[in-house]
């Protein structure tokens, strides 16, 4: 395993407890290795990448570290303190939002179902706790403010349900929904692969929001300019293995690169 | 990406931007609201078959039609729940059937209070949708399969209990043929069983539509993954689903015994069909996540208008069963058709 995170490490406070660190994770599927022995940690406030080669092992990481799937051997340590999250909304309790590289929304639900779905919001007294009726207006009135606050105008009618949005749109609505819930960490697979140059911006510029706000960002891209133009470290997964630890300033996309496909060694 | 479903309504272009041909844009209204058209073949089919024949729209004939169709009604919505989750339940009318024996039995033989033998019905429909339930989440047995199995289980298991010996009502505490008394609604008679059925219509949409329990139900339908990773336990919501299908199931035991007038173990284990029937028909997707029991009451509706049309026709039972088959076929390519909007 490479040491290269601690040589080259960014400018985040490397002294820092990390929000979220993986040692040494392991995820096998029947055969084939998912990941074999990963590292890797989130400092406060900071934008984390993780690039890499399709089949590099960035999903099943980040699935791992949001209780999508259980690792078969490694630990998780969120704030410092070991966690064992054994389904997504483990981890969401603990403050963690993830948007899916598979986007994770009903198709047949509208959209405010959609960002609430899993936290719905009940009314008050015993119409709520007797009858469970939920707040149906009040969730819309807020989803429509999450989708604004995003900069998407195209999506104002949050009642149309979500299979009758184009690619990019769901893909909006769901980062919409992890940067609404997201208190503690957001992470971020692929969410800008079906977006347009302008709502791709919007996502990158909500990445920056989250980071202002103190909410540390894991993203997953293909894009190297984004990655490069976000990041604060980049973390290059290379077959199920971390292959190194870079920044923005410490390499070209070049050098990274050839970092995740094995031309060159951290 | 369509102008149709995004474009701001301020636009005034936006009208003349969408493209689709009349057929595109029907498919996208009957896409949205998938109890629209089994509410309007109902409405065609009261008025053909009133046209044809004066007697069918008598208030006696209207009244007689919703009482035939009060049990298999009510077992649908038990079906719909489960069809909601992309499953089956081929049992539905066995587990009927054996809580009606249960309640009959234990009711005439032992002396039991009625309205006990009642709860211990419920208790007999709610066990069956438990055990369906656990073979589907805990065995991850296919609905079809599971609910197979436990259609031949709980049948055997009625005959067995009952010695195959049918309950008359007669014999029976007035409260559980209470079901089959009817009372005047506004110039027609209604039955309580009616009544029974359309409560449970009622619970039911109101608990899909308007609580995170429907919500969830939905989104499990419609992908299961997808449900998971939004943070919904999957098989938290498909037992909840089977044990309140059970639960249906028993009221539609009660309404049965007061329908027939006794309890018979040979009567109702083949509505399974029916119930299916009721709801595809109903415009509800065997696919799970698209429908509504609004739907599957109108499905139910539309069954008992063609039987009850065509016999005042004087048509031949084959024929009511040939053109139920046909409304089903008709349906489903429908649905077909419907689903293929922007997938
Ligand atoms: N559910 C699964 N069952 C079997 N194998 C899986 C499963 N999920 C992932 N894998 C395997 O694990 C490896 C890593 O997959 P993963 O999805 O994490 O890659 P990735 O880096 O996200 O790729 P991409 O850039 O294409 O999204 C691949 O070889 C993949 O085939
Ligand atoms: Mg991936």
């Amino acid at each position: 395993m490479t040491t290269a995170e601690t040589s080259v490490n960014g400018t985040p406070s490397p002294v820092a407890t990390p929000v979220l660190r993986a040692r040494g994770l392991v995820k096998t599927y029947g055969h084939v290795v998912g990941l074999d022995g990963v590292d890797l940690e989130l400092y406060p406030g900071e934008v984390l990448a993780i690039i890499g080669d399709n089949g590099a092992g960035k999903s099943t990481l980040i699935k791992c570290l949001t209780g999508a799937e259980i690792p078969d051997q490694g630990e998780i340590l969120l704030d410092g303190e070991r966690v064992h999250f054994k389904r997504p909304q483990d981890a969401r309790a603990a403050g963690i939002e993830t948007v899916y590289q598979t986007l994770a929304v009903a198709p047949s639900l509208d959209i405010a179902s959609n960002l609430y779905l899993g936290r719905e919001v009940r009314r008050p007294g015993l119409l709520g706790s007797v009858l469970r009726l939920t707040d149906r207006a009040g969730m819309r009135k807020a989803a429509r403010r999450h989708l604004t606050d995003l900069g998407i105008s195209t999506l104002q009618d949050v009642t149309v349900p979500v299979e009758s949005l184009s690619g990019g749109q769901r893909q909006a609505v769901a980062v919409a929904r992890a940067a609404a819930f997201g208190s503690k960490v957001v992470v971020l697979d692929e969410p800008t692969a079906a977006l347009g140059v302008r709502e791709s911006g919007q996502v990158l510029e909500l990445v920056r929001t989250l980071r202002d706000k103190g909410v540390p960002v894991i993203i997953i891209s293909h894009n190297m300019p984004h990655v490069f133009e976000i990041a604060d470290r980049i973390h290059v997964q290379r077959l199920g293995r971390r292959a190194a630890t870079i920044t923005p300033r410490s390499h070209t996309m070049t050098e990274a690169v050839a970092l995740m496909t094995g031309a060159a060694e951290a | 990406m369509s102008a149709t479903t995004t474009a701001p309504p301020a636009d005034p272009a936006a009208e003349f931007l969408d493209r689709r041909s009349p057929l595109e844009r029907a498919r996208g209204v009957l896409h949205r609201y998938p109890a629209l058209s089994p509410a309007i073949v109902l409405v065609l089919s009261v008025v053909v078959f009133g046209m044809l024949n004066e007697r069918f729209l008598a208030p006696a004939n209207l009244s007689l039609i919703t009482q035939q169709v009060a049990v298999v009604g009510t077992l649908a919505v038990a079906q719909t729940l489960i069809i909601l989750t992309a499953g089956i339940d081929l049992s539905v009318g066995s587990v009927m059937v054996l809580s009606s024996m249960v309640v009959a039995q234990v009711a005439s033989g032992s002396g039991v209070p009625a309205a006990l033998a009642l709860l211990i019905g419920l208790a007999t429909g709610v066990a069956c949708g438990g055990l369906n339930g656990l073979l589907v989440t805990r065995l991850s047995l296919p609905p079809f399969i599971a609910t197979l199995g436990t259609f031949s289980v709980f049948t055997a298991l009625a005959l067995l209990y009952s010695h195959g010996a049918t309950v008359r009502g007669g014999d029976m505490p007035a409260l559980l043929t209470w079901t089959g008394t009817t009372i005047p609604v506004g110039g027609v008679r209604v039955s309580t069983g009616v009544m029974l059925m359309l409560a449970a219509y009622l619970v039911a949409a109101y608990a899909l539509s308007r609580t995170a329990w429907g919500k969830h139900v939905y989104a499990v339908g419609d992908d299961k993954e997808a449900a998971r990773l939004s943070g919904i336990s999957i098989n938290r919501v498909l037992i909840s689903v089977y044990l309140a299908a059970g639960a249906i199931l028993a009221l539609a035991a009660w309404i049965q015994i007061g329908r027939a007038n006794a309890a018979s173990p040979n009567v109702g284990v083949d509505m399974n069909l029916d119930s299916i029937t009721a709801v595809v028909i109903g415009g509800t997707s065997l696919f799970g996540g698209r429908g509504t029991v609004w739907g599957t009451l109108l499905g139910a509706l539309i069954v008992g208008v063609f039987r009850n049309g065509l016999s005042l026709a004087g048509l031949d039972v084959l024929y009511q069963t040939l053109a139920v088959g046909i409304l089903v076929i008709v349906a489903v390519s429908l649905d077909q058709w419907i689903r293929k909007v922007r997938r």
